[in-house]
């Protein structure tokens, strides 16, 4: 009996740890199954990179370990997105969101779960101009910029190639939608004509209807918003099978290697932009990545590191492992004043936050949050040339 | 010139694709109209027998495509296929064994059938996702183009390009040699007359000394050669999905009930009045029209009857305007 209590002891004694701090549980929400799922686990590796930086360097608040929490979004079924945050939440008890990845499902999760909730959440993809506008009670925030921006930045790159007729198709949901509308505003406000603006939906096996509509709209190229695992991919092998189109102005959601790889021989001359950075910031985060044996060059990655650092530093900063600690902190640790922080500084941004210093973060994608907590934003125009994508220019 | 153009261009994006996809139609709705004039029921596993089928071709592909087997031009696809229709018409004759057979036992209303192939459909669906999962699969391999359409443009001065795709070829050519073959069997030869027989009037077949379950067993083994065939002829003409042989199911089934269910010259009738439907309603008219319209005449607009994400609606309404107005089908076949 008495050997037993001492066990009891040790055992009540191991789980309080050693630093008498609680961990923090921070859900990452992607949809690992669904039109982006090449992408997701990149982007997942990437934000659990940055809380294991974190945790590798003694946690935050003198100990707490971050502990990353999966759940899948889907991207496009908002019922499972809402049932899988709700599980987060309720059952596993995370203290804060990375996530999530698709507009659609992103406001949905934002709506039913996070905001009665009061949990905050970052997203490192979601795009739509909706989010912009939408009453989150200052829970959310995001490291990638709005479409409205790079609506504008594909009609500038089309502008600057003398382009003025093109024919549009969007993926059929919230993502596709803002992105088409940002891109025809800004392109008929410089002068262009769009001869067709059609959705099309993903997960058919079938594309050459939508493909013969865009072809007799005709055009000098075909704009695709869609995503590469699914209809867009569709739609730019059938264009290129009945030789309707052969070049492509693409958005993010384009952008993998996987749709490179298959098609990108055919697709000479294609144009696209993505989200991206260079600088220091993107080299450093290229440097831990490989170390840490991560693709950090697919789609999003440094978004998702910088969003999980960022709800990581603003608790260290707001004292307290809660969602309320990292909303009102986010904006300070993200822009100046203070120390400027690289991805692999992670560590050294908490030494600092320790001795009542200021920190300004700049992580892999040069992170300056405008407006009501969403990236500025700077994209990679490149251009397919022998099947290999190459910078053009930044934006 | 234009009215070359006009021709080109209506071929390369109306003709050609309606007259392949109504080929793979024709080979799925034959399929389902036989088990319906044999059966008697409507069997809707049939579009994940599809996808199963097809799911072992691909197997059987990659192994081959690792051996170093190929055809050369044409897809290596091709040589999967007995292996692929001997898998599926094995899984299908258990199938009856242990599920439909209990019910012929029972005298079961049609409708007991129905439900039992959905949940057929169910358990197919399952084991296909487990097996090679949701994703895209790609197995084509050859030549992909029998005509390209930048060397059509080339060659022949036009400004429309026309493109033929060597799967588009090899769809309907396998479907006319698969659909030839049925019928002479059905027609000329004894197990195919007593399957006729059998299926025209029950009784007197089995009063003649007509054995039904080896009736019932070879029309699996026909049905699980036309579904294989149906979704590796489909699978490598556009893609392979296991989600997209459930969704084909409604124009297959529409195919089938418009030329009249159990009548197989119904079936291959409604699957190719399907398709073009399917492509002319939601085809864009606007660059064909000006190529042959005056220039004062020429569309503004893109003229298009339903937009292209209205699909399947087409096969829906011809569907339901076929069970109003003529229930029995074109061809008048059994009533639906």
């Amino acid at each position: 009996m008495k050997k037993l209590m001492l066990t009891g002891t040790a055992v009540a004694a191991l789980a309080a740890g050693p630093a008498l701090a609680e961990d923090v549980q921070i859900g990452v929400i992607f949809g690992y199954t669904g039109p982006i799922e090449s992408l997701t686990p990149q982007m997942a590796d990437s934000a659990e990179l940055a809380m294991a930086e974190i945790n590798a360097a003694g946690g935050i608040l003198g100990g707490s370990m971050l502990q990353s929490v999966r759940a899948d979004s889907t991207c496009i079924d908002s019922a499972a997105a809402t049932a899988a945050a709700e599980r987060l939440i309720t059952a596993e008890g995370v203290d804060a969101i990375v996530g999530a990845d698709c507009s659609g499902v992103t406001i949905a999760t934002l709506q039913n779960v996070a905001i009665p909730n009061g949990i905050v959440m970052i997203s490192p993809s979601a795009t739509s101009p909706a989010l912009t506008s939408i009453e989150d009670n200052g829970l959310f925030f995001r490291t990638a910029p709005s479409d409205a921006r790079q609506g504008e930045v594909l009609s500038e790159i089309l502008s600057g190639k003398g382009i003025a007729e093109v024919a549009v198709t969007y993926t059929n949901n919230d993502y596709g939608k803002g992105l088409s509308d940002s891109f025809a505003s800004a392109f008929e406000a410089a002068g262009g004509t769009i001869t067709i603006n059609t959705p099309h939906d993903d997960g058919k096996g079938d594309y050459s209807a939508e493909v013969a509509a865009l072809a007799s709209a005709g055009g000098e190229l075909l704009v695709v918003l869609g995503y590469a695992d699914q209809g867009g991919k569709g739609i730019i092998q059938g264009a290129l099978d009945t030789g309707a189109f052969d070049t492509f102005l693409m958005g993010d959601g384009m952008y993998s290697d996987a749709l490179l790889a298959d098609l990108g021989a055919d697709m000479g001359g294609s144009i696209g932009a993505v989200p991206w950075s260079e600088g220091e910031g993107a080299d450093a985060f290229a440097a831990i990545t490989e170390a840490a044996g991560v693709n950090g060059e697919s789609s999003f990655t440094r978004e998702s590191y910088d969003a999980a650092a960022l709800i990581a530093l603003a608790m260290h900063k707001g004292g307290a492992g809660t969602s309320e600690a990292a909303a009102a902190n986010i904006l300070d640790i993200a822009n100046a004043p203070g120390e400027p922080i690289l991805p692999g500084e992670l560590g050294k941004a908490i030494q600092i936050l320790n001795d009542g210093g200021e920190i300004d973060y700049v992580g892999a994608t040069n992170v300056e949050l405008i407006g009501p907590g969403e990236a500025a934003g700077t994209y990679r125009e490149y251009t397919i040339t022998d099947g290999a994508y190459e910078t053009v220019q930044f934006r | 010139m234009d009215f070359l153009n006009a021709i080109v261009a209506l071929s390369n994006f109306v003709l050609i694709p309606a007259l392949a996809y109504g080929s793979q139609l024709a080979l799925g709705a034959l399929g389902v109209t036989l088990i319906y004039g044999i059966l008697r029921f409507s069997n809707f596993a049939h579009g994940d027998t599809m996808a199963i089928g097809t799911m072992v071709a691909i197997y059987a592909t990659w192994a081959l495509q690792g051996w170093g087997v190929s055809l050369g031009p044409l897809p290596t696809a091709l040589l999967a296929l007995p292996v692929a229709i001997a898998v599926t018409a094995l899984l299908l004759l258990l199938i009856d064994r242990g599920v439909y057979r209990f019910y012929r036992g029972v005298k079961a209303v049609p409708v007991t059938f129905v439900i039992a192939s959905i949940g057929v459909m169910f358990i197919l669906n399952g084991l296909t996702r487990l097996f090679i999962g949701p994703d895209d699969q790609r197995f084509d391999d050859g030549a992909r183009f029998l005509i390209h359409p930048r060397a059509f443009r080339e060659a022949t001065g036009l400004a429309e390009g026309l493109s033929i795709r060597t799967t588009q070829a090899l769809t309907v050519v396998t479907a006319i040699l698969v659909v030839a073959a049925l019928f002479w069997f059905l027609r000329r030869t004894r197990t195919g007359k007593s399957m006729r027989a059998y299926s025209d009037n029950e009784e007197l077949a089995l009063l003649s000394g007509i054995n039904p379950e080896r009736v019932v067993a070879i029309t699996w083994i026909v049905v699980a050669g036309l579904s294989v065939i149906a979704g590796v002829l489909y699978g490598l003409d556009k893609s392979f999905k296991p989600f997209v042989y459930f969704q084909l199911l409604l124009p297959i089934f529409a195919s089938a009930i418009l030329g009249g269910l159990g009548n197989p010259v119904g079936a291959i009738a409604g699957a190719f009045i399907i398709a073009f439907s399917e492509v002319t309603v939601t085809y864009a008219w606007k660059k064909v029209l000006t190529y042959v319209l005056p220039d004062a005449l020429a569309p503004e607009g893109l003229v298009q009857f339903l937009g292209t994400d209205y699909k399947f609606a087409v096969s829906f309404i011809i569907l339901v305007l076929v069970l109003l107005i003529r229930p029995t089908g074109l061809f008048r076949g059994a009533s639906a």
